[in-house]
C-alpha cells in the first residue's frame, strides 16, 4: 500500500491490516525528512523513533487490543515538553535545553500509541507568525521555498503539508496553529481555551496560549482533539466539563446553520483582494441551506492592541525564568549579578522576543499600567461579552484566516508592526477564548493555498468540525 | 528639644503549616537537604503550572477569623515580579488587589486596639547561601513555594513595648489556632518594620523607612528603639528623613541604608493567569470558624472559673500552647489542677529554660509527672524524695532524648528501657515503707498511750478524732495515711 499522504486514521487501520509495518512507516517520513531538510521545518529527529516503531509492530504482532492513534508517527512543536528530549522553543537561550517531565499532552498521546518523530522549528518562543523569528533559520513554505512557512507554529505546518509525518501539535496565541495551517493547505485547530491542558507547553501568554494539532483531514482533527483535550489536575485552569467523541459524533452539516459574518472584516476582506472568494463562500453556504447573517462588533479593530498588549504583559513575566541562573545558558565573564542578568539574556533572547519584553514591561510599568493593561483587559471582556451575545443568535462566525497566501521570506522582517498586522483576523478567537478552526478554501494569485476560518461558541469544537467536514467534502469553487 | 510621637506598622510573614507546598504537592518541611523538596513546579521550570493547595487558603482565612477579619468573597492571586536567585519563576505569586483577609486586631495590655490591614496568602522563596569566591552563592529551593501569611498591621503601634507585645499576641493566636509554627530560629516568622516619627499632637505623619526580615523579637525591639532615636536625632539637627529600606544589623547595634524609594523595584503585578480566582463560599468560612480551637484567653479563662487556678498560674500556663497542651495532656491522667500546675510552674519550667524544647515530654512525660504527683498525694513518697524522684527521672529522660536538644553538654543515652518513675523510685528506696500492720499498731499506741482523751469522743468527736491522727502521724514520723488513720480510729473509738 502506498504510504504517501496518509492521514492517521488511514494510517491505524493499514497498521491493523497489517499494509505495512510501523518501523517502514517511520523510514518513510525520516525519509521523507531528509529529502525536505531544506525546509527546515524539523529541528531534530529524535534517535528512538525507529525503536519505538519496532515497539509498536510488535504489539500489534502481538494481537492485543490497539489504541486509538496505535503507531501514527507525528512531530511536536519545539515548545511542547517530552521528558528526555531537547525543548529549545527555537531559541538560542534553551539550546539544548532537556525537558525534565513530559507534558500532559505528549503523554496522553504516547497512551494513545504514537510514535514522536522529532521536533518542529517555530518562531522563538512561539513569537511571530512567519517563523522567521526562529534562532536556527526560518522555515520554508512546503509550496514554495521563497515563501514562509507562517508561524509561529511554521515547522509543524510544513512537517504535515510536506508529508513528514500524520499529524503536528502546535500551539496557538494569536493565531500560531491557524495561520501556518492556511499557508500551507493543511487543517488547524485552536481549540476552546482551557480544553487541552498547558501543562508542559513552555508559556508565551498563558492566558492565551492553546496547544491544538495541525491535519491533513478534519477527520483527524476531531480524532486528535478528542484524545488531547479535558481536565488535567497540573493544570487548574483546564475545563472540567467532559470530552465529547469529536470524531465519532462527526457529521458534515450545514443546513440549517446559521453562520454570523462580522461588519468589520468586510473592509479588511477587500483589502486583502481575495474578497471574491470568501463572498463565494457566503453565497454557497446559502446555497446550502445555511443562513448568513452580519453583526456588528465595533471593537473589532482593538483586537490587535488588545491582543499585542495583554500577550506581551504576560510573556515578560513568563520569561522571567531564563535568567541564566538555572537552566538557561548564561553569560560568561560577568562581574555581578545584575550583569549576569543583562549580559544572559541580551545574549540569549533574539530581537522580537526582546520586543515583546520591553513592550510586555512597559504596559506593566507603574504609571502606565491602568492606560494599557488595565484598559485592554476591559476591551478583552467587552469583546468577550459582544461574542457571547452573538453566538446566542448564530452558530458560528467565519471570516478569512490570514491576509491572503503566504509572504515571502524577508518581505516583512523590518516592519515589526506590518507583521502584527498579520494576525489581524486570528488573534480574535485568542482574546475571547473561543474554538476556531482554518481550513483550505481555494487558491490565491500565486496558485498558494488560502484557509476560512471559522469560529464557534464555547466549547463547540463540534459544530467546528461538523461545519469544516461538510465544506471540505462539498465545497469545490476554488479548489 | 520637642516631644515626639513614634509610629509603626508592621508586615509579619508567617509559614503557613500545611502539610504540602502552596501551588504543588513537595513537602513543606524545614531542615531537609538541600533542593530535595522539590519539583518542576517550585523550581519553575519551563511549562510547569501551579496549582492552588486549598488547605493554605482554608488556613489563611482560619488565622483571618482568629485575629477578627473579614473574609473576603473574591481573592487574586497575582505576581510580583522580580529577578533574584532565590526566586526561581522570577515573580513570587502573591496577592495584592484583592488578599483572603482585610481588617481584624489585637487588643493590647493598656486598651489600644492594633488593627490590622490584611492578610494575604503568597509563596515563600528559595533561600541562597554565600559561600568562598570559588564556589559561588548556592541556592536551596526547598523553602521556595512554602505558603506565607503576610500580615499586615495600619500603623497603630507607638513602641518596641507595644510591638513586641502586638508580635507576641499575634504568634500565640496564630500558634493556638493551629495554622503556623511561628519558629523564628528557622525563618517560620519574620517581621519588617516600618516606622516614622511626627511632633506629638500632629496629624501629620513622617516620612518613614522600613527594616526588612527581622527574625526575632528582641531584633525588632532593638531595631525600633534605634530607628526611632535615630529619626528624632535627624529631625532635631535640622535634617530630614528619606524614605528608604534599613537593614538591621544585630551585631552592630545600628541599622544602614539598602535602597531609597527612587530606586526601588517597579514589581509590574498583574492577576496570575494561571490561577483560578478564589470565590470563597460564606458556609465555607462558618465551617473554618468552627474549626478554630479555645485560644490561650479561651483557656486561661477555664483555668481560673473551673479549675480554681489562680489568675497568675493560668497566665504562665497558656503563653505557650506546648506547656498549656502539656498541662492538658496531665490533666486527663488525673484531675488535680492545682498539683499540676505548680509542678509545671516550678520544677518543670525551671528545666525547660536549661532545655529549651516545644516538647515537654523530652523533660518528663506526663505519665511520669502524674506518677510522681500520684505518690505524693497517697504519702507513698516524702516530698524531699519526691522532688529527687523528679530530678532522677528528668535527668533520665533529657538524655534519652538528647538529640532533641541543642545542648552541647548531652550525650544521648541509647537505652531503650521504660522510665518508669514508681520503678525508679523503688530501685532508690524513695517509697514509704509504712505498711497496714504498722499503721494498725500505730492507732493501738496512740490508744493506748493516751487513754483519756478518748474520754470526750462523744461531745466533741472530731476534735478527739484530730487529736489522735495528729499522734499517729507523730509516729509514724509523716509516713502513715491520714485517711486511712482516720478510718481505723473511728473504727476503734466507736466500738
Amino acid at each position: 500500500m502506498e504510504m504517501k499522504n496518509l492521514t492517521a486514521i488511514q494510517i491505524v487501520e493499514a497498521l491493523k491490516n497489517k499494509e505495512f509495518t510501523c518501523e517502514a512507516l517511520v523510514k518513510y517520513y525520516l525519509e521523507n525528512i531528509e529529502k525536505n531538510a531544506q525546509k527546515n521545518a524539523v529541528l531534530e529527529v529524535f534517535d528512538d523513533a525507529i525503536e519505538n516503531a519496532k515497539k509498536i509492530d510488535e504489539l500489534i504482532a502481538s494481537g492485543q487490543e490497539l489504541p486509538a492513534l496505535c503507531g501514527v508517527p507525528i512531530i511536536i512543536k519545539d515548545n511542547i515538553l517530552y521528558k528526555g528530549k531537547i525543548s529549545s522553543c527555537a531559541s538560542k537561550f534553551l539550546k539544548g535545553y532537556k525537558a525534565q517531565y513530559t507534558s500532559t499532552v505528549v503523554q496522553k498521546l504516547l497512551d494513545a500509541g504514537v510514535v514522536i518523530l522529532g521536533r518542529a522549528n517555530m518562531d522563538e518562543f512561539a513569537m511571530g507568525g512567519s517563523c522567521e523569528n526562529s534562532a536556527f533559520g526560518p522555515c520554508k513554505n512546503a509550496l514554495d521555498d521563497r515563501r514562509v512557512s507562517g508561524g509561529s507554529s511554521g515547522g509543524s505546518a510544513v512537517a504535515v503539508a510536506s508529508d513528514m509525518c500524520a499529524f503536528a501539535l502546535g500551539s496557538d496565541t494569536g493565531g500560531s496553529i491557524r495561520q501556518p495551517a492556511s499557508f500551507n493547505g493543511v487543517v488547524g485547530i485552536k481549540p476552546t481555551y482551557a480544553r487541552v491542558s498547558r501543562y508542559g507547553l513552555v508559556a508565551y501568554a498563558s492566558s492565551f496560549d492553546q496547544i491544538g494539532p495541525i491535519t491533513k483531514s478534519v477527520e483527524d482533527s476531531a480524532l486528535v482533539l478528542s484524545i488531547i483535550a479535558g481536565h488535567d489536575e497540573k493544570d487548574e485552569t483546564s475545563l472540567s466539563s467532559s470530552v465529547p467523541n469529536y470524531f465519532k459524533n462527526l457529521e458534515g452539516k450545514i443546513a440549517g446553520l446559521k453562520v454570523g459574518v462580522l461588519k468589520e472584516t468586510n473592509d479588511l476582506i477587500a483589502k486583502t483582494g481575495y474578497a471574491h472568494i470568501y463572498d463565494g463562500i457566503r453565497t454557497w453556504l446559502e446555497s446550502q441551506g445555511a443562513s448568513v447573517q452580519e453583526f456588528s462588533v465595533p471593537s473589532f479593530d482593538l483586537c490587535l492592541p488588545t491582543y499585542y498588549t495583554l500577550t506581551t504583559a504576560e510573556a515578560t513575566s513568563n520569561l522571567g525564568r531564563f535568567d541564566g541562573v538555572k537552566y538557561t545558558s548564561r553569560a560568561e565573564g560577568v562581574t555581578n549579578l545584575d550583569e549576569l542578568y543583562l549580559n544572559s539574556r541580551s545574549e540569549g533572547f533574539g530581537n522580537e522576543v526582546k520586543r515583546r519584553i520591553m513592550l510586555g514591561n512597559f504596559v506593566l510599568s507603574s504609571g502606565y499600567y491602568d492606560a494599557y493593561y488595565m484598559k485592554a483587559m476591559q476591551v478583552r471582556q467587552g469583546l468577550k461579552n459582544e461574542f457571547k451575545t452573538i453566538f446566542q443568535n448564530c452558530d458560528v462566525v467565519i471570516l478569512p484566516t490570514t491576509f491572503g497566501e503566504a509572504f515571502e521570506i524577508g518581505s516583512k522582517t523590518n516592519n515589526p508592526v506590518e507583521m502584527y498586522v498579520e494576525d489581524m483576523f486570528t488573534t480574535l478567537a485568542n482574546i475571547i477564548g473561543n474554538p476556531a478552526i482554518s481550513i483550505p478554501c481555494g487558491k490565491g494569485k500565486t496558485g498558494l493555498p488560502l484557509g476560512l476560518q471559522i469560529i464557534a461558541d464555547n466549547e463547540q469544537e463540534q459544530t467546528l468540525f461538523n461545519f469544516s467536514k461538510y465544506f471540505i467534502d462539498n465545497f469545490k469553487e476554488g479548489k | 528639644m520637642k516631644d515626639y510621637e513614634i509610629v509603626i506598622g508592621l508586615e509579619i510573614h508567617a509559614e503557613v503549616n500545611t502539610n504540602s507546598k502552596v501551588f504543588c504537592s513537595c513537602k513543606n518541611e524545614f531542615g531537609s537537604a538541600p533542593n530535595t523538596n522539590c519539583c518542576p513546579v517550585c523550581v519553575g521550570l519551563p511549562g510547569a503550572l501551579p496549582v492552588l493547595n486549598k488547605k493554605a487558603v482554608e488556613y489563611t482565612i482560619k488565622a483571618g477569623l482568629a485575629l477578627g477579619c473579614e473574609i473576603n468573597d473574591i481573592a487574586v492571586f497575582e505576581r510580583k515580579n522580580y529577578f533574584y536567585p532565590d526566586l526561581s519563576k522570577a515573580y513570587q505569586i502573591s496577592q495584592l488587589v484583592k488578599p483572603l483577609c482585610l481588617g481584624g486586631g489585637i487588643e493590647l495590655d493598656n486598651g489600644k486596639f492594633a488593627r490590622l490591614n490584611r492578610i494575604h496568602l503568597e509563596e515563600d522563596a528559595g533561600k541562597l547561601t554565600h559561600k568562598n569566591q570559588t564556589i559561588g552563592t548556592l541556592v536551596d529551593y526547598n523553602r521556595g513555594g512554602i505558603p506565607l501569611m503576610e500580615i499586615v498591621t495600619e500603623p497603630d503601634i507607638s513602641s518596641a513595648d507595644e510591638a513586641v507585645e502586638f508580635l507576641t499576641k499575634l504568634r500565640r493566636t496564630l500558634i493556638y489556632s493551629g495554622v503556623a509554627n511561628c519558629r523564628m530560629e528557622q525563618g517560620g516568622m519574620r517581621c519588617d518594620v516600618n516606622l516614622s516619627v511626627k511632633e506629638k499632637g500632629s496629624n501629620v505623619l513622617g516620612t518613614r523607612t522600613e527594616m526588612k526580615n527581622l527574625n526575632s523579637f528582641k531584633m525588632v525591639r532593638r531595631a525600633i528603639e534605634y530607628e526611632a532615636k535615630r529619626q528624632i536625632e535627624e529631625l532635631e539637627s535640622g535634617g530630614k528623613i528619606v524614605q528608604q529600606t534599613r537593614k538591621w544589623d544585630d551585631n552592630k547595634g545600628k541599622s544602614f541604608p539598602m535602597r531609597s524609594k527612587e530606586n526601588s523595584n517597579d514589581y509590574r503585578y498583574f492577576p496570575d493567569p494561571d490561577l483560578l480566582t478564589i470565590e470563597i463560599d460564606r458556609e465555607d468560612v462558618e465551617e473554618i470558624r468552627k474549626t478554630i480551637p479555645l485560644l490561650a484567653e479561651g483557656r486561661k479563662k477555664i483555668y481560673v472559673e473551673q479549675y480554681g487556678l489562680p489568675e497568675y498560674d493560668a497566665k504562665i500556663l497558656t503563653n505557650d500552647k506546648f506547656i498549656s497542651d502539656y498541662f492538658e495532656n496531665c490533666l486527663k491522667i488525673a484531675h488535680m489542677p492545682k498539683q499540676i500546675s505548680n509542678w509545671i510552674m516550678t520544677d518543670v519550667l525551671k528545666l525547660l529554660k536549661d532545655y529549651p524544647t516545644e516538647d515537654l515530654t523530652n523533660i518528663i512525660s506526663e505519665k511520669n509527672l502524674m506518677e510522681i504527683i500520684s505518690l505524693v498525694e497517697k504519702r507513698e513518697i516524702t516530698r524531699p524524695n519526691s522532688k529527687a524522684l523528679f530530678e532522677i527521672v528528668s535527668t533520665a529522660t533529657i538524655s534519652r532524648n538528647a538529640d532533641k536538644f541543642e545542648n552541647e553538654d548531652l550525650t544521648k543515652d541509647e537505652s531503650t528501657e521504660e522510665i518508669n518513675a514508681k520503678k525508679l523510685a523503688e530501685q532508690n528506696g524513695m517509697l514509704n515503707s509504712f505498711s497496714h500492720e504498722e499503721l494498725v499498731t500505730a492507732v493501738e499506741n496512740a490508744l493506748a498511750n493516751f487513754p483519756n482523751a478518748r474520754k470526750d469522743y462523744n461531745e466533741t468527736p472530731d476534735k478527739v478524732l484530730r487529736f489522735y491522727i495528729g499522734k499517729v502521724m507523730a509516729f509514724s514520723k509523716g509516713l502513715a495515711n491520714p485517711q486511712e488513720a482516720e478510718k481505723l480510729l473511728k473504727a476503734e473509738l466507736e466500738k
